[in-house]
C-alpha cells in the first residue's frame, strides 16, 4: 500500500492510514538499526539531496544517516558558501540540483510554505525538514512513534506541548498528527506565545502548568529561543523558568508520572531542568534514535511510490 | 468621425437617467441622445442588452513608472485600464523616485498623454511625506498646483500622529484628501497574513485586524479636529467600517474604498501558500467579506478601487514570506463586481456605476461626467451578462499576478470612449 502523497510537506491533512503506514513501516527500520550491519538496499541507485537553508545539526545528520542506511547516494547542501548567498532564488537553486538527476529533496527553510512551493516547481519527491514556523513533519512523526513505543497507543493519551507555540513547527506537526490519531492535545505557554485561534486546531489552551499537569500522559517540552524578540514576548529567562520551566518539584506536585520529551537542542535548566531531562521518564534520546527509523520509513515509502 | 451607439441601456447617475436610448457621438462629443436615432455617416455599434455608463475611475492603481517599468509602465497600465473599462485612474506615489516633487507629476502627465493617445486620464497621487519616509511633509502645495489629485504614502501608513495632523491641516487648504493605507505598523511588523486560524495553522507571521481599525479611528479623530478630508484606502476589516459609518453620520468628510479581492476572497485562500494570495492589507475572514458587501450596500463604502499592484513573474515566484504584496486588478474588476455584487444582490447596476465612477470622482473633486448632448463622451460600455473565464495570458497589463486565473465571471467591458478616442476590448 503506497502513501497517498508524492511529497511529505506536513502532517496537516494527512490521513490516519498514511500516518499509520509510516509509523508501522518505521518499526522494521527501527529493528534494522539494532543489527550489527545497519544498512539495507531499498534506495540503492537513488540520489537524495539535503538542502538546508537554515542551520541544523541533528535533523540534517539524522536524515543523512537514514539515507545512507537505505543505501542512497547523498548530496549535502548548506546555504552558507553556496550560490544562495549570491542571491540565487530557491527555484533556481532547486532546479539546478534537480538537473543533476536527483530523485528526492529534503529541505529545511526559514519560510513557512517553502516546501509547498518547492513541490510545485520540481518533479523530485520533496520532504519538508522544517519550514519556518509551519511544520516539521518528520519530527512530529518521530514524536508520535516514540509515544506509541512507550505507551502502546496514541488515542486517548493526553499530550501537552509546553513553550513557544507561535513560532514552533514542532508544535504544529505534533498537533496535526496527534489529533488525527485520536490523542487529546493541549498547549501551555505564555499568552504571548500562543497563536490566536489555535483552539480551532482542536487543542486546549493553558497558561498555568499546574492546571494541566495532573492529567498529562506525555509532556513535550519545546526549546525556548533565548534571542526571540528580546523581551517583547516574555520578560526574562528567569521569569520563564519560574513560570514554565519543567522541574522535578513541579512534576512531583502534579502527582502523576508522565513521559518527558524534547525535540532538542535542550537549554538545560531553562525550559527543562537537568534532572528531569535525564530522568527515567525522559525519552529524549529514544526520540533521536527513532528519528532515524522514521526518516528511513518516509524515504522508503516515498521512493516506492514512483 | 461619427459613432451611433444603438439600443444600449444608458445609466447616468448625474442626471438620474436609466433607460434604453441611442447615442450619437461625433468627433468625441455627444451629439444626440434619443430613441430610434440614425446617422448616415455613423459607424453603428449594436448595444442591445449592454450598458453605457459614465467612464469608470479606478482611484487606486500602481503604474510603477518611474522606477519599476519591468513590472508595469504608464503605457501598459493605461492599456490595462482601457481593457478593464476604466477611462481614468489615480496612480499611487510609491514609484522611484516617488511622486514627492512636481517634476514627477509632470512626467506622469507627459507619459500618459502619449499612452493610447491620451485615452485614459491618469491622475497622480502625490506623496504625503518627502520620500514617503514619514518624517516631514512633501511640498503638497506645489504638488497640488502641478496636478496631484490627492496625497498618500500608500504602502506605508503615515503613522506619526503629529505629522498626520499637519498633513490633514495643510492639505485642507487646497481641498485635497489624504488617502491613508491605514495600519498601525508596530502591530503588523513582519506580518504576511491575517491573524487568525489560517495564520495559526500555516505558521505565517500575523497581521491583526485591529491594526487597521485603530489607525482609522485615530485618523478620523484627527480629521475631525483639523477639518481635513480623509479617505481610507482598501478597507478590509468590518470594524473599520463602523468608524467610517459613525464619521459619516457626524457629517465628516470621511470616505473609503474597497478592492474586489477584499469582497471576494478570504484568508483561507492562503492554504496553498500561493503568493498571489499575499496582499496588504491581507485577505481577511468571511465575516469581513460580508461586512464589505454590507458597507457597499449601505453606502459606507464610497468606491470600488482595485489597488492594481503589478509585479514581475519572478518576483512572485518565490517563498511566500519573500514575495511582494499585491495583485493586479484592472482587468478583472468589472467581472468581479458584476459577479460578486450585482449577481448576489448587493448592488444594482445603477449603484455599481456610482461606486466605479460617480462617487470616486466626487470625493476627488473631479467634475461629474454627464451623458448629455454637447458634452465630451467619457463613457464605459460593458456587457452585463457576458460570461467569461479569466485568462491572465490575455491581459494588457505587463503583469500576471492575479489569484483569479481560471475563475468564471459574469460581466465584461466592451469598450471605452474618452478624450475623442476609443478602445474596444
Amino acid at each position: 500500500m503506497p502513501l497517498h502523497s508524492k511529497h511529505l510537506l506536513g502532517l496537516d491533512g494527512m490521513s490516519r492510514e498514511d500516518l499509520q503506514l509510516i509509523l508501522d513501516t518505521a518499526v522494521s527500520f527501527r529493528e534494522v538499526l539494532e543489527r550489527p550491519i545497519k544498512k539495507v538496499p531499498p534506495l540503492q541507485g537513488k540520489t537524495v539531496a539535503n538542502m538546508f537553508f537554515e542551520n541544523s545539526t541533528r535533523t540534517r545528520l539524522s536524515f543523512e544517516l537514514a539515507e545512507r542506511r537505505l543505501s542512497a547516494d547523498v548530496l549535502g547542501f548548506a546555504a552558507t558558501g553556496s550560490s544562495v548567498s549570491k542571491g540565487e532564488t530557491l527555484k533556481d537553486t532547486a532546479r539546478n540540483i534537480e538537473a543533476m538527476k536527483v530523485d528526492m529533496v529534503v529541505m529545511r527553510h526559514s519560510a513557512a510554505g517553502a516546501s509547498h512551493y518547492l513541490s510545485r516547481v520540481i518533479d523530485a519527491n520533496v520532504i519538508n525538514a522544517g519550514d519556518g514556523s509551519h511544520e516539521h513533519p518528520t519530527q512530529g512523526l518521530l514524536d508520535m512513534y516514540t509515544i506509541r513505543e512507550k505507551h502502546g497507543r496514541l488515542h486517548d493519551l493526553h499530550v501537552c506541548i509546553v513553550g513557544d507555540i507561535s513560532h514552533s513547527r514542532v508544535a504544529r506537526s505534533n498537533i496535526f498528527g496527534l489529533k488525527t490519531m485520536g490523542a487529546r492535545v493541549s498547549v501551555c505557554g505564555p499568552a504571548t506565545m500562543i497563536p490566536r485561534d489555535i483552539d480551532r486546531l482542536g487543542v486546549e489552551v493553558y497558561h498555568h502548568l499546574d492546571d494541566v499537569l495532573p492529567t498529562v500522559d506525555v509532556l513535550n517540552v519545546l526549546r525556548i529561543q533565548l534571542e526571540r524578540d528580546a523581551g517583547r514576548l516574555f520578560p526574562t529567562i528567569r521569569e520563564y523558568r519560574q513560570t514554565f520551566g519543567i522541574t522535578r518539584g513541579r512534576l512531583e506536585k502534579a502527582g502523576r508520572v508522565m513521559t518527558i520529551m524534547h525535540p532538542g537542542p535542550i537549554n538545560r535548566d531553562v525550559e527543562i531542568s537537568a534532572d528531569v531531562a535525564d530522568s527515567e521518564h525522559s525519552v529524549i534520546l529514544q526520540q533521536v534514535l527513532n528519528g532515524v527509523a522514521v526518516r528511513m520509513s518516509v524515504l522508503y515509502l516515498l521512493s516506492t511510490r514512483n | 468621425m461619427q459613432l451611433l451607439l444603438k439600443g444600449g441601456r444608458l445609466i447616468d447617475p448625474s442626471t438620474g437617467r436609466d433607460e434604453t436610448l441611442d447615442i450619437v457621438v461625433t468627433d468625441g462629443r455627444i451629439d444626440r441622445i434619443g430613441k430610434g436615432l440614425s446617422g448616415n455617416t455613423a459607424q453603428v455599434i449594436e448595444l442591445r442588452g449592454k450598458i453605457i455608463a459614465p467612464g469608470f475611475l479606478d482611484m487606486h492603481v500602481h503604474f510603477r513608472e518611474p522606477g519599476y517599468e519591468y513590472k508595469e509602465s504608464i503605457a501598459s497600465g493605461c492599456e490595462a485600464a482601457a481593457a478593464g473599462g476604466f477611462t481614468a485612474v489615480c496612480c499611487m506615489p510609491n514609484t522611484n523616485p516617488p511622486i514627492d516633487d512636481e517634476s514627477i507629476v509632470h512626467f506622469i502627465h507627459a507619459r500618459s498623454r502619449v499612452a493610447l493617445d491620451g485615452l485614459v486620464d491618469v491622475y497622480p497621487v502625490g506623496a504625503v511625506t518627502a520620500g514617503r519616509k514619514g518624517e516631514h511633509l512633501a511640498p503638497l502645495a506645489e504638488l497640488s498646483a502641478a496636478g496631484a489629485i490627492a496625497f498618500s504614502d500608500d504602502g506605508d501608513p503615515v503613522h506619526d500622529a503629529e505629522l498626520m495632523r499637519r498633513a490633514l491641516e495643510y492639505s485642507a487648504m487646497f481641498k485635497k484628501p489624504i488617502i491613508q493605507h491605514a495600519q498601525e505598523p508596530s502591530l503588523t511588523m513582519g506580518g504576511v497574513a491575517n491573524e487568525g486560524y489560517p495564520s495559526a495553522s500555516l505558521g505565517l507571521p500575523p497581521m491583526p485586524r485591529i491594526a487597521e481599525e485603530i489607525m482609522v479611528a485615530r485618523d478620523i479623530r484627527l480629521a475631525e479636529y483639523t477639518g481635513g478630508q480623509y479617505h481610507v484606502a482598501h478597507v478590509s476589516v468590518a470594524q473599520t467600517l463602523d468608524h467610517v459609518r459613525n464619521a459619516k453620520a457626524k457629517g465628516l468628510p470621511v470616505t473609503c474604498e474597497v478592492t474586489p479581492h477584499h469582497y471576494t476572497l478570504i484568508d483561507e485562500a492562503l492554504s496553498s501558500y500561493d503568493t498571489n494570495t499575499k496582499m496588504n492589507p491581507p485577505l481577511r475572514t468571511r465575516d469581513d467579506v460580508e461586512a464589505m458587501k454590507a458597507g457597499l450596500k449601505d453606502g459606507t463604502i464610497d468606491a470600488i478601487a482595485t489597488d492594481h499592484a503589478p509585479h514581475s513573474y519572478d518576483e512572485k515566484e518565490v517563498e511566500f514570506a519573500q514575495a511582494p504584496f499585491g495583485i493586479i486588478g484592472l482587468e478583472t474588476a468589472l467581472g468581479l463586481a458584476v459577479t460578486e455584487l450585482v449577481r448576489k444582490n448587493v448592488l444594482s447596476f445603477y449603484e455599481l456605476v456610482e461606486k466605479l465612477s460617480t462617487n470616486p470622482r466626487r470625493l476627488l473633486h473631479l467634475p461629474a461626467i454627464a451623458i448629455t448632448e454637447g458634452e465630451l463622451a467619457n463613457l464605459t460600455i460593458f456587457d452585463p451578462g457576458a460570461e467569461w473565464v479569466v485568462d491572465p495570458s490575455t491581459f494588457r497589463s505587463r503583469a500576471r499576478n492575479t489569484p483569479f486565473g481560471k475563475m468564471h465571471l459574469v460581466g465584461k467591458p466592451i469598450g471605452i470612449l474618452n478624450n475623442s478616442h476609443a478602445f474596444w476590448s
